[in-house]
């Protein structure tokens, strides 16, 4: 959307167009560029449930009890940095929870019809685009969290260890047809390792 | 009766010995090497016997020399309570049990290679049974211990992608494993052996070769190790000359002292004399005799494993051969490598050397990981080129090996687009030399000031592509841009580029890989049409090319001809 390439190369023939179902609600792209630095790719993508937040905010709820609770030993042994230490974690517990929103809006997937692209973070943004070909495995996890709010978590697994492409915060029913959808995807263009 | 003849003939026969080349991969049960128990045990072995002959040595010298008799000898207390009657018997009998619990292995111990797949089953009481497809090897590796190597057999080892996905045959008649080699590459290849069983199925009957053998196989058994012992790792007929790099041993060793270890080394070694000459003696005892001990260890050890280093183009891919007393090699069949990564440490500038590291999916074996993954552990620029031409061919044609050529030295461009000037802060030196280029079939990577590195990954081997931006790339306007394969000592990663740079290449590269893939062939190379450059390599490969179904002429490799 924003952040047109300004030196247009070669690149934009070959941008791959969305083939494949683009049938999931095209979820606001990521939060609004604070800056035109912003790394950005463009697309119509496909964002996680928002019940995901629940998962989130839960997850940033434990890591700011444990953050406090290291700090309590020092403030006990009355160290100096006790208490500046406690308001610290308890700050950054507060932005972390405060970010959650914006960090689960940041997550997104495409099919696009070769390859599946996935994009999470805010602070440090990762883009990654996964041939269908090169898939060797799919898991479906749910975590106990995820599983009150009927969630599940997409692990797309390849020869690579480093690709790491985990889509949490699906709706279970979702999680299970993108799943087939993929192994069918992968099936059919299926590559050499 | 199968196996017995396989094991028999390559104890026994005659040298050049000449039988049916399919009788390996006719779709039969076979067995191993006979002597493979005692190869496999061999060291526990060799611990036992010299125990015993200690023993006995030292009850002939008393009974010689009449000297003082030890207690604690166990033959002796044995003897002097009158039990040695009962000794024997136990050791007799113990001798019984593991030579029949050891023919039982080796009865149980069978493989089988059919026209797709190879199998392997073995146990007594636990039976595995392995069965590995052959267009998903990804090497074969036969490998010659000092011990084995004496009895002229060999450990073949067909790897493929996964944790300790290896078929093992261990062992085999040194002869037996190279064709068998031969015959699984052809296979994998795509190229059917029919025509070369069926050329010599008529082959003399094995009865009076048997017979004739028994005289002349005498003087010829050992006449025949020595060969084979002295004999190059890499059969002369199976590449031809100019595809071969050699390592001068001398170059091998300066190498070696000019590495990193050295460093260490001699850093450590300025510390301890430092402490020493303060008074602190204790350090100076402590350290150098234990110290001293590793360090030439770890010199002999990488020096005889990397003695005798080859690298040559085959008709069924790259083979690296090294070692001096305990030897192996390792064939990579077209398509098979991930990544190649041309690299210099700092220390071998002046003398303009360089070694290349290749990522592949399973590597054989972890204490070969190391080795089967450097393809060329020292070299010069002109061997540079000659490995990249080994190792290329079936990934990226010729104008990726000049690309690499050309940027591989250059502080800056040379058809790379480098880093922008405003990436100094993170890069202070490399950000010149950090880089990347891109041709119809490969990406290639530059980074490094001090420590030269240069990747080159094919398009069609890619697993992913990663973009990624922090906070201080957001500052500067950069991105971080990574080409993922599988796991290996190769890290394919552009750290700084332009942004819409980067941003760019993420959407062409992943369109290209796509491409890429669906245009790969590799996995059965020499199936008609794969691989349009393949090695320089003898005739049959253009003739197993051009046509579609391949000829009988086009069957037999050069080796068949021995």
């Amino acid at each position: 959307m924003s952040a047109v390439p300004p030196e247009p190369g070669p690149a934009d023939a070959v941008q791959n167009p969305d083939a494949v179902a683009p049938s999931g609600p095209a979820d606001a792209p990521g939060p609004a560029p604070a800056s035109s630095n912003r790394l950005t790719v463009d697309g119509e993508w496909r964002g996680v449930s928002p019940k995901y937040l629940g998962v989130e905010i839960v997850s940033s709820i434990i890591g700011l009890v444990v953050l406090c609770g290291i700090t309590v030993p020092f403030i006990l042994l009355g160290t100096w940095f006790g208490w500046p230490a406690l308001v610290l974690a308890f700050v950054i517990g507060v932005v972390t929870i405060a970010l959650a929103p914006r960090r689960v809006r940041s997550i997104g997937y495409r099919l696009r019809s070769d390859d599946l692209v996935f994009k999470r973070g805010i602070m440090f943004h990762r883009v990654v685009s996964v041939p269908y070909g090169r898939m060797q495995l799919i898991d479906i996890t749910r975590g106990p969290v995820s599983r009150a709010l009927g969630l599940a978590d997409l692990k797309f697994v390849t020869a690579a260890a480093s690709t790491g492409v985990s889509i949490p915060g699906l709706v279970d029913a979702e999680a299970t047809r993108l799943r087939d959808e993929l192994v069918s995807l992968a099936e059919s263009r299926r590559v050499g390792l | 009766m199968t196996g017995g003849s396989g094991g028999e003939t390559d104890g026994s026969g005659p040298g050049g010995l000449r039988r049916e080349p399919g009788d390996l991969v006719d779709g039969e049960w076979h067995r191993l090497h006979p002597a493979t128990p005692l190869l496999r045990g061999g060291i526990v072995l060799i611990a036992i016997l010299g125990f015993v002959i200690a023993n006995f040595r030292e009850r002939f010298l008393d009974w010689v020399f009449a000297a003082p008799e030890l207690p604690g000898d166990p033959f002796q207390v044995a003897y002097e309570r009158g039990q040695l009657g009962w000794a024997v018997v136990i050791l007799a009998v113990g001798l019984v049990v593991g030579v029949i619990v050891f023919y039982a292995s080796w009865r149980m111990h069978s493989f089988r290679v059919g026209d797709d797949v190879v199998e392997v089953r073995s146990g007594i009481l636990f039976r595995t049974h392995r069965r590995a497809r052959l267009d998903r090897i990804q090497g074969v590796a036969i490998g010659r211990p000092l011990f084995a190597r004496l009895f002229g057999a060999a450990r073949l080892e067909i790897s493929v992608a996964g944790q300790d996905a290896m078929v093992q045959l261990a062992y085999l008649g040194s002869a037996d494993a190279d064709r068998l080699r031969r015959e699984v590459l052809t296979l994998a290849s795509g190229l059917r052996a029919t025509a070369s069983v069926s050329v010599s199925a008529p082959a003399p009957a094995p009865a009076p070769g048997a017979s004739v053998s028994s005289e002349p196989l005498r003087t010829g058994v050992v006449d025949r190790r020595m060969r084979e012992l002295l004999a190059p790792e890499l059969d002369p007929s199976a590449a031809p000359p100019e595809s071969v790099v050699r390592i001068p041993a001398g170059r091998l060793i300066a190498s070696l002292v000019l590495s990193g270890f050295t460093v260490a080394l001699l850093i450590v070694g300025a510390f301890v004399v430092t402490t020493s000459l303060l008074g602190r003696r204790e350090f100076f005892a402590i350290l150098v005799l234990p110290g001293a001990a590793a360090a030439i260890g770890y010199y002999f050890n990488r020096t005889t494993k990397s003695l005798r280093y080859s690298i040559a183009g085959t008709s069924d891919g790259v083979r690296v051969g090294f070692g001096l007393l305990s030897t192996s090699n390792d064939t990579l069949p077209p398509g098979r490598i991930h990544a190649v990564e041309v690299s210099q440490p700092l220390l071998w500038r002046p003398a303009g050397w360089w070694m290349i590291r290749i990522n592949r999916a399973g590597a054989a074996g972890e204490g070969s990981a190391q080795t089967s993954t450097l393809m060329l552990p020292v070299g010069t620029v002109d061997d540079v080129r000659k490995v990249l031409g080994l190792l290329l061919p079936g990934l990226a044609g010729a104008e990726t090996r000049e690309l690499v050529l050309a940027g591989l030295q250059a502080r800056a461009g040379e058809g790379f687009v480098d880093a922008p000037r405003r990436a100094w802060p993170l890069r202070p030196f490399s950000w010149r030399r950090t880089g990347w280029a891109e041709t119809p079939d490969a990406v290639l990577i530059r980074s490094g000031f001090a420590w030269r590195h240069l990747t080159v990954v094919p398009l069609a081997r890619v697993q992913s592509l990663r973009v990624s931006q922090g906070p201080l790339l957001r500052m500067l306007d950069l991105v971080e841009l990574s080409v993922q394969t599988v796991a290996g000592p190769v890290r394919a990663t552009v750290p700084v580029l332009d942004r819409s740079v980067g941003e760019q290449a993420f959407a062409r590269w992943s369109a290209e890989v796509v491409a890429a893939d669906r245009a790969d062939r590799s996995h059965r190379w020499a199936a008609s049409g794969a691989v349009p450059d393949q090695t320089p390599g003898p005739a049959d490969r253009g003739a197993s090319e051009a046509g579609t179904a391949p000829t009988p002429n086009s069957a037999p490799d050069p080796g068949g001809e021995r």
